[in-house]
């Protein structure tokens, strides 16, 4: 898990974003990525792996491993750590292999 | 919309070519993955520059590079760009930004793409917890951030001496850092020369090396067979005649250039066998074998990023030779600078490529470590495809899917070369590499149909 350090960003540089990691809210750096926001939640994992279920978090955060695909504001498989920090922002993880659905715009299964 | 020169990639070699292209007349474009100018190395220098842990060359000479880039305002710069597709003789590009897809055209591309750094595949490397040194750093470069608890850096070269120095200063600790260096590597390195022209940058590195060890660094040195231990996240780091608890394990085999984009365009290739990657074969301005494409910085072999500054220099005054706004005489007398800077910049490098040699184990992990991250193919499967008739990494992909999951083999690529070479007994250029395809990074499908004036509307 990874920590913010207030110093890092004095002000007037010390803009902060409130984003959903799991429904979780939490507070990281303007400019940060998805992923960035996701080590600073302490979830256990950003996806579980569509072959064997295994929990992943990033590992390069710099757009090659692929590892830290997860669903932004509704669209999955996007490179978190890629992707900047909005305020709002919902960050969920991905779980296995993505479902099958029906209809183009049903409501996940519960 | 098009121009002259079109550049991919904003790091170092990137925002100098562009600088030096328009002021030689070209009208010039720079994509760039990042929403902000500054590559890996410089990543985020804008944002961070009041962070002293980050104090030194990162915010001194990223800072001032990055103000000359954002103060040349005819450079069209394209943020949160990704090239997805790139048609050399044509010169058209193809770009996603902003859930969009839209084209440019050029009469020359440059690219300036940087490095990866280089895949470590050991046992337990995709648990949570476990992640590459430079992905520490880009979080404390983008976000200030450090990892909480008992951080191990372990394996080898320059950036994990800097990346020490680095979260020391942050606060974090405990921190140690294995070393994976032969024994011997020392000697090798010194008998390579250069130290009198690169003491300069010797004098950086010693200077790290003794600010780490001042700030309670501990470094066990000579470490060899890593794994990474935990159940559902890193717990400790085993290694041959030593272990350590862990909560966040930071692995680091030096970087290699990123050749996605070169390989997906079908230019020649070289293998390094001293840094055991493929790099692409370029003329002393960084001109590729297509006619129309060039390459310069890291992409083209690791020089750090004062060689990714002068070759991207040297590679904008050949474009503007090529594109008639230099005469061959005018071109050389340009060149003379940079070429000078580069020779400066590249000649500690025979040192630390010895001294930071990689491991040949780094192409030949275990039977059980998973080499492939994305379809979890393991050495022995790699192995047991390449006893069954497997040639190449393309044919393996086939057999095993590895190399076909999302990093569409970024990761995996060499390493299942290094194992079917040494199954079939062949060498790196017989076994040959992956050719990645268009797109080059995943897509939507909404992503290739809306035309950038809906992403907008």
């Amino acid at each position: 898990m990874f920590r913010r350090r207030p110093e890092a960003r004095p002000a007037p540089r010390d803009r902060l974003v409130d984003v959903y990691v799991a429904g979780a809210v939490v507070r990281v750096p303007e400019g940060a990525s998805a992923a960035a926001a996701v080590l600073l939640s302490g979830a256990p994992a950003i996806r579980t792996t569509p072959v064997s279920g295994a929990p992943r978090l990033p590992y390069c955060m710099i757009g090659i491993c692929f590892d830290c695909l997860a669903e932004i504001d509704g669209v999955a498989n996007r490179q978190a750590c890629l992707v900047p920090v909005a305020p709002g922002m919902r960050i969920e993880p991905q779980q296995g292999p993505r479902a099958a659905r029906p209809h183009h715009n049903a409501p996940e299964a519960a | 919309m098009s121009y002259d020169l079109a550049i991919v990639g904003a790091g170092p070699a990137g925002m100098a070519a562009a600088i030096e292209a328009t002021a030689l007349g070209l009208s010039v474009t720079v994509l760039d993955e990042q929403a902000a100018p500054g590559g890996q190395v410089f990543r985020a220098v804008e944002s961070a520059s009041g962070d002293p842990a980050l104090a030194g060359e990162f915010l001194d000479a990223g800072g001032a590079l990055t103000a000359s880039f954002r103060g040349v305002t005819t450079i069209a710069y394209r943020p949160s760009s990704t090239l997805w597709h790139l048609a050399p003789d044509t010169g058209a590009l193809s770009v996603k930004a902003g859930g969009a897809s839209s084209e440019l055209a050029a009469r020359r591309v440059l690219l300036a793409t940087g490095a990866q750094e280089r895949p470590v595949p050991i046992p337990g490397w995709t648990l949570p917890g476990v992640m590459s040194a430079g992905a520490a750093q880009i979080l404390l470069k983008t976000a200030g951030a450090v990892p909480q608890g008992a951080v191990v850096i372990a394996g080898q070269g320059p950036l994990c001496w800097l990346l020490a120095v680095q979260l020391l200063r942050a606060g974090v600790g405990p921190l140690t850092l294995l070393e994976t260096g032969a024994g011997g590597a020392l000697w090798d390195a010194f008998r390579a020369g250069g130290l009198w022209t690169g003491r300069r940058l010797l004098g950086k590195g010693v200077a790290l090396v003794r600010e780490a060890k001042r700030r309670g660094l501990q470094v066990v040195r000579g470490v060899r067979d890593l794994r990474a231990e935990g159940d559902a996240h890193v717990q400790a780091v085993h290694w041959h005649g030593g272990s350590l608890p862990c909560d966040t394990l930071l692995l680091h085999e030096g970087v290699i250039p990123s050749t996605h984009i070169t390989r997906a365009l079908g230019l020649d290739h070289d293998w390094d066998a001293r840094q055991l990657c493929w790099r692409p074969r370029l003329d002393p301005w960084g001109a590729t074998s297509h006619p129309n494409v060039a390459v310069a910085g890291d992409g083209g072999g690791i020089g750090g990023w004062e060689a990714a500054v002068a070759s991207g220099r040297l590679a904008a005054i050949d474009a503007a030779h090529r594109l008639g706004k230099l005469d061959a005489a005018a071109r050389d007398a340009r060149a003379a600078a940079p070429r000078i800077s580069l020779r400066s910049a590249l000649s500690l490098r025979p040192f630390l490529d010895r001294l930071y040699a990689p491991a040949p184990t780094v192409l030949a992990p275990a039977d059980d470590t998973i080499v492939c991250r994305c379809e979890e193919i393991t050495g022995g499967q790699i192995r047991e495809a390449a006893r069954l008739g497997a040639t190449g990494p393309n044919q393996v992909k086939a057999f095993l899917r590895a190399g076909m999951g999302p990093c569409q083999g970024r990761m995996c690529g060499t390493v299942v070369a290094g194992l079917i070479a040494e199954i079939r007994g062949a060498s790196m250029e017989e076994v040959g590499a992956l050719r990645p395809r268009a797109p080059f990074k995943p897509m939507t499908v909404g992503e290739l149909a809306r035309e950038p004036q809906d992403a907008a509307a």
